[in-house]
């Protein structure tokens, strides 16, 4: 018998399951993680991604299925080479930037200095504020410190920009960046798409406990999209040009509409006189992926 | 190990000291209590005598000096407690009729003298022995009881609020992602507490001590040890309802019914001498009022390390059940 092949994913997760009384959050799901490459894991919220980072984390023991690191069950040496941001985390009150990135560093054997740590995510001068005075982006910029301290192999971020305004978001995209340039391997969920493209080399989607599509972006986009978008304003699109043949999705102010064939569609347009003046025509993003595969409906 | 250890135990022992309120309140609490009691309860003892009599009951009818008006009778049965009680004043003459009548007198005490007058006109022949000893006022019988109710509240609440606070925020499921481990996390807890209770207990005990004049009988090594016991099993009483749970109700709910009676019941306020066995039964159960009984024994009577050892023994049993229970059933996160 032939050895088996030594796995070259540092991460890889195994038919996973996780239930509850009411409810199957996760539902057998498989993927592996390469090293050195950041991985998203996308969804609309309740799809399963938290979940199933947190039993990638360790945190929650999973119903059935496993996850190896280095091609081992999850152990000491897991959580010695794990950087983990979770969606939400309070420290403790009244401890300073610089003693909580102190705190976290003596519970690990390496890693970095305090200093380098405190650099890293630009908080030399945030240093002797008290971390609940911290605001949104600052406080999620010590958390990512945190997740730092002990120079993990993989990083886990769990929506980390959630509730960011955009320019601290963009920072902190731009701090994420510089990490990834450290060959670090990164784990991402996020329902921010274009954080998922700036991001992401590998991208899953979940929806309802499933992963519905995997790969890079741009070969998902290419597999699911030979087409283009139009976009119409509601007002300029005639209730008679919805009986033309063609692919049509209203949003609030705007009609969709996909093709492969933009010069036909243009001339049954024109032919039913729909005015123009404001079509813009785009390619798809990941974003009309996501909805394409997860339903564009309402959920209850 | 002990490094993760050390690391949480010098931030939450930041943590704490950073918290003025919390810091002033802790202290000022129990300055408060002492001065009050003090002033409710440390005015001149009632006018009347109270003479032990050994034996397991007193009749009437026995004896003419059992026939005396405002002279109260209680039997007492254990000859070295009637003496206790006699040196430190609590009875102001104990009285043996068995084979001829035999008195001790606290020569300390001016009630002593005028009942052993009224003894000597019922029995002139009665044969005397002179004990000393100074009264020993309700506050100095009291300080011990505050001291340790501190202790309780301190350990409890103090231990219990602060895990499930940071259950709830989850600052430890955050920890739990770490290496570090449920028993280095309560050890941490334990220790970064018993050094601030010991401080504290250690400020009142000279602070207040000095304003009621108040001197130990026993060792000082001796009562530090008590005191170390006492935290520790406390504390880790404390750990055991905050292991599990995440419901501030839950939690506040299950102190309450731990600190309530142990209030009542442990002897802080009254001695529990005389209460139904039931009572005294059920009081031995809780830490407190072990560790009263071994204190009161200490500062009051200069009791040694033998004399307590089964109260120390029960403190460090319970310490270690408390926080095998409450390792073996702690929760880092909300389930």
């Amino acid at each position: 018998m032939p050895p088996r092949p030594v796995s070259p994913a540092l991460l890889e997760v195994r038919d996973l399951v996780k239930r509850y009384p009411a409810t199957t959050a996760v539902d057998g799901v498989s993927f592996s993680v390469p090293e050195g490459i950041c991985f998203g894991l996308l969804g609309p919220n309740g799809a399963g991604k938290t979940t199933t980072v947190e039993v990638m984390e360790g945190i929650l023991p999973p119903t059935a299925g496993e996850v190896r690191f280095r091609g081992e069950p999850l152990g000491v040496r897991f959580r010695e080479e794990a950087g983990i941001l979770f969606q939400k985390t309070a420290l403790q009150d009244f401890l300073t930037v610089r003693q909580c990135v102190a705190l976290f560093r003596g519970l690990y054997a390496h890693g970095l200095e305090v200093d380098e740590v405190l650099r890293i995510c630009a908080l030399e001068k945030l240093a002797q504020r008290e971390a609940r005075k911290l605001s949104g982006g600052q406080q999620q910029r010590l958390l990512l410190g945190i997740a730092l301290v002990n120079d993990p192999a993989v990083l886990f971020l769990d929506e980390p920009t959630t509730g960011l305004d955009p320019q601290a978001r963009r920072n902190f995209w731009e701090l994420v960046q510089s990490i990834k340039a450290r060959r670090k391997t990164i784990i991402l969920t996020t329902h921010y798409m274009e954080e998922a493209e700036l991001l992401c080399d590998d991208i899953a989607i979940m929806d309802r406990g499933r992963i519905i599509a995997q790969g890079p972006p741009r070969r998902l986009l290419s597999e699911h999209f030979a087409e283009v978008l139009l976009e119409l304003p509601r007002q300029d699109f005639p209730e008679a040009a919805r009986s033309l043949p063609l692919k049509l999705f209203d949003t609030s102010d705007r009609v969709e509409i996909t093709t492969h064939d933009l010069e036909g569609t243009l001339r049954s347009l024109l032919a039913a006189h729909v005015p123009l003046t404001h079509l813009r025509i785009r390619p798809p993003n990941l974003e009309d992926l996501f909805l394409e595969l997860t339903g564009k409906e309402l959920r209850p | 190990m002990m490094r993760r250890l050390l690391s949480v135990f010098h931030a939450r022992n930041l943590e704490f000291l950073r918290d003025r309120g919390t810091l002033i309140f802790s202290l000022l609490l129990p300055v408060m209590l002492v001065v009050g009691m003090g002033f409710v309860f440390g005015g001149p003892p009632r006018p009347l005598f109270k003479v032990a009599v050994l034996g397991a009951a007193v009749e009437a009818h026995t004896h003419p000096f059992l026939a005396e008006r405002y002279v109260q009778f209680v039997p007492l049965a254990n000859e070295s407690e009637a003496l206790r009680k006699l040196t430190h004043q609590q009875v102001d003459l104990l009285v043996d009729f068995a084979g001829g009548t035999r008195y001790w007198v606290n020569t300390d005490s001016p009630k002593g003298y005028v009942v052993e007058r009224l003894l000597l006109a019922a029995e002139p022949g009665a044969r005397r022995q002179p004990v000393t000893g100074k009264a020993v006022r309700y506050i100095d019988w009291l300080f011990p009881g505050i001291l340790g109710m501190n202790m309780m509240f301190s350990c409890l609440f103090g231990v219990g609020y602060v895990v499930l606070r940071y259950r709830k925020s989850g600052f430890l499921k955050r920890l739990h992602a770490t290496p570090l481990t449920a028993f280095e996390f309560l050890s941490a807890q334990v220790l970064s507490r018993l050094s601030l209770i010991l401080f504290v207990t250690l400020v009142l005990y000279l602070g207040i001590g000095t304003i009621i004049g108040f001197h130990s009988a026993g060792n000082p090594l001796l009562l530090a040890l008590l005191a170390v016991l006492g935290a520790l099993s406390m504390i880790a009483l404390g750990l055991t309802i905050a292991a599990r749970f995440s419901s501030d109700e839950v939690v506040g709910g299950l102190l309450n019914v731990l600190t309530w009676p142990m209030m009542l019941l442990s002897g802080i306020w009254f001695s529990l001498e005389g209460s139904p066995r039931w009572v005294q039964w059920v009081a031995h159960i809780f830490p407190l009022t072990h560790l009263l009984d071994a204190a009161r024994a200490v500062m009051l009577d200069g009791a040694g390390p033998a004399q307590i050892a089964p109260n120390l023994l029960y403190l460090a049993a319970t310490t270690l059940v408390f926080l095998g229970f409450g390792a073996w059933s702690f929760r880092w996160r909300i389930d």
